[in-house]
């Protein structure tokens, strides 16, 4: 299950990395980001599964005596958490410099874009 | 239970690959908000993947933040553009598709 979980991720990440170097759109390279996003989340989270263990939450019936041996290492999770909110923050800021980029030219074609070539 | 859970994991990888060539693909005049719903979707079965990972918490905040607050992040931007494409006589093209 994990496997699976991981070659999902690393394809997700290939996609998203072949979507943002083939399409010239501005938009359509974001959109492909977001996803690579998601699959290296996806990659950290299964790394981080062990098989036959629950979920990190302590409550009545895994207890804090025998929790070292039947729950998961939170710490993975953790910093998957963080790195979607930071994500979004990374997609946002990436759709402001493509709408002020589009007020500037009127186009979001990136081959339009060519004020750093000479 | 493990050979639901696998079976499970493999039906939502396989749909998660397929809404993620959809999002990316760009030939036969697609257009701009089929891809993002479907970047949308690729995020809403990384969520349910993460549950079937034992990661309940990262699943609420993909489900929320990675999923919704993502997808009206861009279709606020495209309305944006569209409606400065429409009313914007200074830019000659007007194309953002």
């Amino acid at each position: 299950m994990a496997y699976i979980a991981m070659a999902t991720g690393f394809l997700l990440i290939l996609i998203g990395f072949y979507g943002a170097l083939t399409n010239r759109n501005l938009l359509r390279m974001i959109i492909a980001f977001t996803i690579a996003d998601t699959g290296v989340n996806i990659v950290i989270v299964a790394i981080g599964y062990m098989h036959g263990r629950t979920a990190p939450i302590l409550d009545s019936t895994v207890s804090a005596a025998e929790a070292v041996t039947r729950i998961i290492d939170p710490v993975p999770q953790a910093l998957v958490l963080t790195a979607i909110v930071i994500g979004v923050g990374v997609t946002a800021l990436m759709l402001t410099y493509a709408y002020k980029l589009y007020e500037r030219k009127g186009t979001l074609d990136i081959a339009q874009h060519t004020e750093l070539k000479w | 239970m493990t050979v639901l859970m696998t079976a499970m994991s493999i039906v939502f990888c396989s749909a998660m690959i397929g809404a993620a060539l959809v999002a990316i693909h760009a030939r036969n005049g697609q257009s701009l908000p089929i891809a993002i719903l479907a970047a949308g979707l690729v995020s809403l079965f990384a969520s349910v993947l993460f549950l079937i990972l034992a990661a309940p918490d990262v699943a609420m905040t993909e489900a929320a933040i990675g999923s919704g607050l993502t997808t009206f992040l861009f279709f606020f931007v495209l309305a944006r553009i569209r409606a400065s494409a429409q009313s914007g006589t200074s830019h000659s093209g007007g194309e953002y598709d």
